[in-house]
């Protein structure tokens, strides 16, 4: 399968942060990766796309090694290489509790803990044994900064996080990965539970945090994909169908796989 | 339009026999529904029916002895010829074996459901698990002979002073049978916690203990809350054991190293003893019955409250 990069479509200043290599997975016997390959750029959003069932979440979660938690979830091949660092991040060797510290992660369903708005975000501070309150109390602010939500919570931070409406919950969710300065942040369908206003406020969210981070989004709204990503893969059944720069997936995708299923002729 | 035209046509009187009602699947229902009724009203009768029966026997018992009396007096003797009545010596019993209970069966039981919900493999739990509740399973009586010709001379190699009978031997034993309650409960209440919580969790980074203590814990405290004052009544109304182990002697005192006489104990004592009925000395153990009654209740209103208090909406 060919891969058209970013480089090859003509986008300068590009750096790599990670390349999926060959990746196969497996759950039990079921094959749900097939030698995926793609590279995710620095600082840039990258969109993951296809049917139900296609991929797109498990790919996503092998970043963070969020399968190491249920038994039966085999990496069976392949890898994921992380940059600088030129290391496979699912090599047995590697620590999948230090990959979650560089890589966040933001979920389908907004997920606040059943803590104070603070402790919320200080979460990913406290579990690295940050004790420091004055450290504490800057961290938690820029990051409820950079996830919009300071101006909302800086007079309220001890209530409850699941007091907030489901947008603001959200944004906490953000805020909170934001915490620990990860390098990469996954989004799993993050707006899928959220009105369309809240949508728009994460969406925007996302491409101000593209300055500072890399991004990964798994979306099924093609028209998200297309307003926010840089970048775009398109996946079937567990293969890579295209990869791309977004522009060029949504106006000339190359496969007529891609076009049936952007033109809603399938999927 | 065609809806309004069709209103002006009168409204038919006649039911055609396919839409008619059946008469024989209506007094099914109700016949089930009476059955249901019954059932239900049966339960509850039954609950009227002995706090009557406590209630009147101990309003009899209390137009002889002073409710001040039996609330404050520091001597428990109502088979003397100088009778004395004050509840606070059984209470003190009740207090200290299951406070000893307790202390066993909070933290282990607390523990055990973490392991088994956080840590263990799912083949492992699955095996532990009927062990765990056969544990509550067996006989009270067995637990108390266990604590009184087992635990009892284990204890005294190491305090040589312990008197054969005592309260701390019977607390011990008394909470390693409460342990399976506290344990399952509180485990269930965890499993409750929805997986995005701890993925959440996992996801920032943070180890299993982390998230068991700091998000899954927190998250299930009402139901934990729930177990732990399922135990607490448990322990206030266990009777075998104390009866078996621990002495029924009357003791005002709060040193599990002594023996004692807890409420339910007293009232074996009395019930299976040879006091003429409608005595005073019988009538105690309904005074004493409905304390307990009383009591049991309290801890059931605050698990109430606290299931409310700190219910979470996942």
């Amino acid at each position: 399968m060919q891969i058209q990069t970013g480089l090859e479509a003509g986008v300068e200043g590009t750096v790599l942060k990670a390349e999926v290599r060959d990746l196969d997975f497996h759950y039990g016997a079921f094959h749900a990766l097939k030698r995926v390959s793609m590279p995710i750029y620095d600082r840039r959003v990258t969109a993951l796309i296809g049917p139900s069932g296609c991929g797109k979440s498990t790919l996503l979660r092998c970043f963070n090694r969020m399968h190491d938690l249920y038994p039966g979830n085999r990496y069976s091949g392949g890898g994921i290489v992380f940059h600088p660092d030129n290391t496979n991040l699912l090599a047995p060797e590697v620590d999948p509790i230090e990959v979650r510290m560089r890589i966040s992660m933001v979920f389908q369903k907004p997920n606040p803990f059943p803590k104070s708005i603070y402790e919320n975000v200080a979460y990913s501070l406290r579990v690295r044994g940050m004790r420091n309150k004055n450290e504490l109390d800057d961290r938690v602010e820029s990051a409820l900064k950079g996830a919009a939500l300071w101006n909302e919570v800086s007079d309220r931070l001890k209530e409850l996080g699941a007091n907030l409406s489901g947008g603001q919950q959200q944004r906490l969710c953000i805020a909170r990965a934001l915490a620990s300065d990860p390098e990469i942040i996954l989004f799993d369908e993050p707006t899928s539970a959220l009105d369309p206003i809240a949508t728009a406020s994460i969406e925007e969210l996302v491409t101000e945090l593209k300055e500072k981070v890399t991004i990964l989004i798994v979306t099924h709204n093609m028209q998200q994909a297309a307003r926010i990503s840089d970048y775009t893969a398109y996946m079937y059944l567990g293969e890579m169908v295209e990869f791309g720069v977004t522009d060029q997936i949504f106006i000339k995708p190359t496969k007529k796989a891609t076009e049936d299923y952007i033109t809603g002729r399938f999927g | 339009m065609t809806a309004s035209a069709s209103l002006k046509l009168p409204v038919p009187t006649g039911v055609s026999d396919r839409l008619k009602r059946k008469l024989s699947r209506n007094l099914k229902e109700r016949v089930i529904e009476s059955i249901l009724f019954a059932a239900a009203a049966f339960s509850v009768f039954v609950t009227i029916a002995i706090v009557w029966v406590l209630v009147k026997e101990s309003w009899a018992f209390f137009e002889h002895v002073p409710v001040t009396d039996f609330l404050f007096d520091t001597q428990w003797t109502p088979l003397f010829d100088d009778a004395h009545y004050g509840i606070m010596v059984l209470l003190s019993g009740t207090l200290t074996s299951s406070g000893v209970a307790l202390v066993v069966a909070i933290p282990l039981g607390t523990i055990i459901a973490i392991y088994l919900s956080e840590f263990a493999g799912f083949k492992l739990r699955e095996i532990a698990k009927p062990f765990l509740e056969l544990l509550g399973g067996v006989p009270t009586i067995v637990y108390g002979y266990f604590a009184l010709t087992f635990l009892t001379p284990i204890l005294q190699k190491i305090y040589p002073d312990l008197p054969g009978f005592n309260l701390l031997s019977a607390g011990l034993v008394m909470g390693v049978m409460i342990i399976p309650y506290v344990a399952s409960l509180s485990e269930d209440a965890m499993r409750a916690v929805p997986m995005s919580l701890r993925e959440g969790s996992y996801a920032m980074g943070a180890t299993r203990l982390q998230t068991a203590l700091w998000v899954v814990t927190p998250a299930a405290t009402s139901g934990i809350a729930s177990a732990y004052i399922l135990g607490i009544s448990r322990a206030v109304g266990e009777t075998m054991i104390l009866a078996v182990a621990a002495g029924m002697q009357p003791n005002l005192t709060f040193n599990p190293a002594e023996p004692g006489a807890t409420i339910t104990s007293y009232i074996v004592q009395v019930a299976l003893g040879d006091l003429p009925h409608g005595s005073i000395g019988y009538q105690t153990i309904f005074a004493a019955g409905l304390t307990l009654l009383l009591m049991t209740l309290a801890f059931n209103l605050l698990g109430y409250w606290l299931r409310k208090r700190f219910r979470e909406v996942y």
